[in-house]
């Protein structure tokens, strides 16, 4: 298996309100709300796929996809 | 399956505030029940009123929005009919121990088969925050301006007074621990308790200043422990999280069919 590789931060931009708890903790700080506060996956290089943003987010809006998926 | 795939899309973006931990216990109940496989059709969700029981609108499972205080007396009726269906009941911390209180305990007590989960934000929040029985006291709120006088039930321990055969608490900062008791829960033959802790950022929140959702999100972090932790040793004001009770027991719906035997009998 390997180490999981990310293939996409899916982020429902429509869903999203902007609350800022997927980027408070983010252990690698890869989200940053963007002018219109919604989350934006500024540095998905850095993304380890905890899945933490994922499971916290109250709004659901967030999806970590991974390569072979 | 994935989580959404369990959702009824269609209602979102959902009513919850932004930050509201209503929609975290949402996230990983469906996480539980997508690990477990169980298929759409074979789950009830009732819930009684309360911005916490607005979660039955937007699941894809059989659900019954029923009234406040009484969701565990309708997932009762359903599950003595149908015994075979796994039964979930969402509740504010009013909704199961302020008005829906003699419930609560009775349900414990028969001990029938239903997962009981207590979104405990400490607040009425969907009535514009009025104190409930978990505010606790020296806490604010709209209907205690000048500090609550009231002291507040322990959900663990009135749980586990009244006979419930598994009891258990988290937090919606443990996401990984809610949806691994939220599977043990669901699994459990009896009655089982989950109470999460779980923040109105806009009632509790604003009126305690208890700063952004993300703070009282970590805030979570700071004032929990693991249950017996050495930290829970040395400072009595960590509150414990984790399994407290799995116990097995006669479940309530198995021990009825037990009787129409015996009555069918003529005994
Ligand atoms: C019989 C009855 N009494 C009172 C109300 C008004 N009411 C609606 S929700 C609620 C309390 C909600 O608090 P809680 O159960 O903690 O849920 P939350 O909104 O905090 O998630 C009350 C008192 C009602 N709908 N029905
Ligand atoms: S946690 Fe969810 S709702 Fe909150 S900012 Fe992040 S993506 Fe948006
Ligand atoms: S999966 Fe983990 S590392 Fe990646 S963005 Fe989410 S919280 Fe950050
Ligand atoms: S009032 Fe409180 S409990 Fe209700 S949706 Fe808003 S934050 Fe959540
Ligand atoms: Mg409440």
């Amino acid at each position: 298996m390997g180490k999981p590789k990310l293939k996409e931060l899916n982020i429902r931009r429509e869903w999203c309100k902007g609350c800022g708890i997927c980027v408070s903790f983010c252990p690698t700080k890869v989200l940053e709300l963007d002018e219109k506060d919604k989350a934006l996956a500024a540095r998905p290089e850095d993304c380890t796929c905890c899945l933490l943003c994922e499971m916290r987010c109250p709004d659901l809006a967030i999806e970590v996809i991974l390569e072979n998926e | 399956m994935a989580v959404r795939d369990y959702l009824r899309e269609r209602f979102f973006p959902h009513m919850w505030c932004p930050g509201c931990g209503h929609g975290t216990v949402l996230n990983n109940l469906l996480r539980a029940i997508e690990n477990l496989k169980i298929e759409k059709n074979d789950i009830v969700m009732v819930s009684g009123i309360g911005c916490s029981a607005r979660i039955s609108g937007y699941v894809d499972f059989h659900t019954l929005h029923t009234i406040h205080g009484r969701a565990l007396a309708f997932a009762t009726g359903v599950k003595m009919s149908r015994p075979d269906l796994n039964l979930i009941v969402p509740m504010g911390d009013g909704d199961a121990l302020a008005i829906g209180g003699n419930h609560f305990i009775h349900a414990a007590r028969r001990n029938i088969d239903i997962t009981a989960i207590i979104m405990n934000n400490r607040i009425y929040g969907m009535t514009g925050g009025q104190f409930s029985p978990l505010t606790g006291y020296g806490k604010l709120a709209t209907t205690a301006p000048y500090s609550n006088i009231d002291h507040d039930f322990d959900a663990v321990s009135l749980a586990t007074a009244a006979g419930a055969s598994f009891v258990a608490r988290t937090t919606t900062y443990h996401v990984k621990q809610m949806a691994d008791i939220f599977q043990k829960a669901i699994l459990h033959k009896g009655f089982s308790v989950v109470e999460v802790l779980t923040q109105c950022p806009t009632y509790f929140g604003r009126k305690n200043r208890a700063g952004s959702a993300a703070e009282m999100v970590e805030n979570y972090k700071k004032s929990t422990t693991p249950i017996g932790s050495k930290a829970s040793q040395e400072n009595s004001d960590l509150i414990e999280r984790g399994i407290f009770i799995e116990k097995d027991l006669p479940e309530y719906c198995g021990e009825y069919d037990k009787i129409i035997q015996k009555a069918m009998k003529g005994k």
